[in-house]
């Protein structure tokens, strides 16, 4: 899983089948620094809004095992929202 | 899943078994502005509606044959929608 924030939201109408019922998140994946790496555009599963910090999960038996799915072509989920991260023993701010 | 931009289409007669009847896109990378970034590649067309111009997004990887009829086939990237728009914080 990665540390990642959410920038926005990624409106589609059409879609697969599967994905018609989830909401998108367009959410940069940050280093431990919160310094941005590239971002993933991931089902929400958890209710996260724009700004919140956030845990993504990137990979496809994981995603399909949450949304209990046999197949389907999901693989990157916002399985959490951060409330506190430490490294090192530090506290980094969440902003 | 990132998103992409369709440049064109390849056709091909001979392919690997399984992939028959799939529509194959060139798509151009973007990063979340819609700027192109990193290298084409060949997307299968999983919504069967896209075209040329559109913003789409795409799945890589093992999930993206998932996203076709018949899951277990030779395919990497795979578009599984088109992008009315993309709602970013003002930053």
């Amino acid at each position: 899983m990665k540390v990642g924030k959410v920038a926005g939201t990624v409106i589609s109408t059409i879609n697969i089948p599967l994905l018609e019922e989830h909401r998108l998140l367009l959410c940069d994946v940050h280093d431990l620094d919160g310094i941005p790496s590239g971002y993933t555009i991931a089902v929400d599963v958890v209710d996260a809004g724009v700004g919140d910090t956030v845990l993504i999960l990137d990979e496809g038996s994981s995603a399909r095992q949450i949304l209990g799915l046999d197949r389907g072509a999901i693989r990157a989920v916002v399985v959490g929202i951060v409330d506190q991260l430490v490294v090192d023993g530090q506290v980094r701010a969440i902003s | 899943m990132h998103l992409g931009r369709v440049l064109g289409s390849v056709v091909a007669t001979e392919k690997a078994p399984g992939l028959e009847g799939i529509r194959f896109l060139i798509v151009q990378p973007l990063d979340k502005r819609s700027r192109p970034r990193g290298e084409t590649l060949v997307a299968a067309d999983a919504v069967s509606m896209a075209g040329p111009g559109e913003l789409v997004y795409f799945v890589a990887s093992r999930e993206a044959a998932e996203a076709l009829p018949e899951p277990f086939v030779p395919v990497d990237h795979a578009i599984v929608g088109i992008v009315d728009d993309v709602h970013l914080e003002e930053e």
